[in-house]
């Protein structure tokens, strides 16, 4: 069902863990529905430096939340934004159709951990300043 | 392979050849009807399986019947070759276009207590004047918990002689034995039904293959229409084959039955005390008596079946699970479900399944890994986490 790339992270997932004091936390998906994705991301000078996750879910959540962060280390936000879920399936040299699903909770994760960046980041970039919008 | 090469007559000719063949299946009729404890072997229908059995006795008798009633009951935890069945009658009476809207058929789906047992007072309060046919799974298949079939049988008997008393319709039990047959003692007679599927992969038979047991008196149509075979009830050239196979698997179930129970409970047991010994926040699923000999059914908080299954099979250990993953929908098995376990706790469950050539051994290697395995998707899993954290908030103390 699974290609061996897929098998690969699933045994021996890259990032599991937890940063402390990470710069952004994105956490989504349900128990119910028997997948929940937490990605933690520590961002320094917009490029993000160390990314981890924790995932609850079949093989394909955890296969594709442990190669997200793999792409995302060592990218700009800004390119990290554009990480799609095909691309994560794609480096995993493809998903099962039924699984698709997966991949696309782990862009949702990246995309959540990322916002959480942003607006933790927010009080830093707009002191002083009267307008709550930023870049 | 006498019946796929040697002995290829057809048992509906009438040369030496047909002759062999239609001799061997009446010998396996015969030793299949004193297998079930039927009452003549001429109650014993050939079909292709589990499937086509519950499929043949539902729309059979609901179709046979739907002049006199037109009600359907029904267990919230039956497999889906019953569900589904149902569920498809349910549909038979909303018809589109110009065509005259017929009447459909009514079901009800009976609740069960959190060992996933029916109350035959249940099924007593939900009997109408329409209704036809009680179906209600021996045994089920995700957690093992074995119905009251006899009582219900029982119950329903008393009802139906009230009901000749006024000229009313009798109402028709079938049971989904496929579960149980070759596992623990099946009597048609005992059970008082009449109707049982039986499928034959499930005790050690061929693919492919199964029974319909059909008790003489019982009206109901055929599934499939075309030539006279099984007496005009099942259409189409018998699975000489398969039927043999599965004959033999009835002689040799009825010979190990009692051994191998008995063997199963303890190795069963012992898996059991051991995963309760060994891991944390995991729960049996199912009747803790009244369940297959060989189902073990638990549910490991904070982590999902799929991810089980896989990292066991790569330690050479086949297993399944009711999570959503392998079901193809989003929602976890609705057995699991409707036995109250909550949606996120289901989607951590997992079913081991003992059979024949399991030892002690296996038993001793599946405790060792296992709990290891958990442990590693524990540490991945963010609800493990949480509630790691939470028990900490909660007791002041270090939780395992």
């Amino acid at each position: 069902m699974y290609s061996e790339k897929v098998m690969e992270h699933f045994q021996n997932p890259r990032n599991v863990g937890e940063i402390p004091d990470a710069d952004g936390i994105g956490t989504v998906g349900n128990p119910i529905c028997g997948d929940v994705m937490r990605l933690y991301i520590k961002v320094k000078d917009g490029i993000i430096q160390d990314a981890k996750f924790k995932t609850f879910g079949c093989g394909a959540a955890i296969a594709t939340s442990s190669m997200v962060t793999e792409m995302v280390k060592g990218k700009s936000v800004e390119e990290a934004l554009k990480i799609s879920n095909k691309a994560v399936a794609e480096a995993l040299d493809g998903l099962p159709p039924i699984k698709m699903h997966c991949s696309v909770l782990a862009e949702q994760a990246l995309k959540a951990a990322i916002d959480d960046y942003f607006a933790k980041a927010k009080p830093r970039i707009d002191t002083n300043k009267t307008t709550n919008r930023h870049e | 392979m006498p019946y796929l090469k040697e002995n290829f007559g057809n048992p509906s000719s009438v040369h030496r050849f047909g002759q062999e063949t239609r001799k061997a299946i009446e010998k396996a009729r015969e030793i299949v009807a004193k297998f079930l404890n039927a009452s003549k072997a001429e109650e014993i229908v050939f079909t292709s399986g589990g499937t086509e059995s519950n499929n043949f006795a539902i729309k059979g008798v609901a179709y046979a019947n739907r002049e006199k009633g037109n009600h359907l009951i029904t267990s919230s935890i039956e497999h889906h070759a019953v569900l589904n069945v149902c569920q498809y009658l349910e549909k038979q009476g909303h018809l589109i276009g110009d065509l005259p809207k017929r009447q459909g058929f009514t079901v009800t789906y009976l609740p069960v207590n959190k060992y996933g047992q029916v109350n035959p007072l249940d099924v007593e309060k939900a009997i109408k004047p329409e209704t036809i046919l009680v179906t209600i799974i021996h045994a089920n298949n995700e957690v093992g918990t074995i119905q009251p079939i006899s009582e219900i049988g029982k119950l329903l008997q008393g009802i139906n002689t009230q009901r000749r008393a006024k000229s009313q319709e009798q109402i028709y039990f079938h049971t989904d034995a496929v579960q149980t047959v070759g596992k623990i003692k099946v009597d048609a007679q005992e059970l008082n039904v009449d109707l049982l599927s039986l499928s034959g992969h499930k005790f050690y038979g061929p693919k492919g293959t199964g029974v319909l047991y059909i008790r003489k008196g019982t009206r109901l149509h055929s599934l499939l229409q075309g030539g006279h075979h099984e007496k005009n009830r099942r259409a189409g050239t018998e699975n000489v084959a398969g039927i043999v196979g599965l004959a033999k698997a009835c002689e040799l179930a009825e010979k190990e039955m009692d051994r191998e129970k008995e063997k199963l409970l303890y190795l069963r047991a012992k898996l059991e005390n051991g995963i309760n010994k060994t891991i944390p926040y995991a729960h049996l699923n199912g009747h803790p008596q009244e369940r297959l000999p060989n189902t073990v059914n638990f549910s490991f908080e904070a982590l999902e079946g799929e991810s089980l299954i896989l990292s066991l099979d790569f330690e050479g250990i086949a297993a399944s699970t009711g999570s959503a993953c392998t079901s193809g929908s989003l929602e976890p098995s609705h057995i699991l479900l409707a036995m109250g376990i909550p949606g996120e706790i289901a989607q951590g469950s997992i079913r081991f399944s003992l059979g024949r050539d399991n030892t002690e051994e296996d038993i001793d290697y599946l405790l060792e890994i296992l709990p290891k395995i958990v442990e590693r998707l524990r540490s991945m899993s963010p609800l493990w986490e949480d509630k790691i954290k939470q028990s900490r908030i909660n007791t002041n103390e270090k939780p395992e």
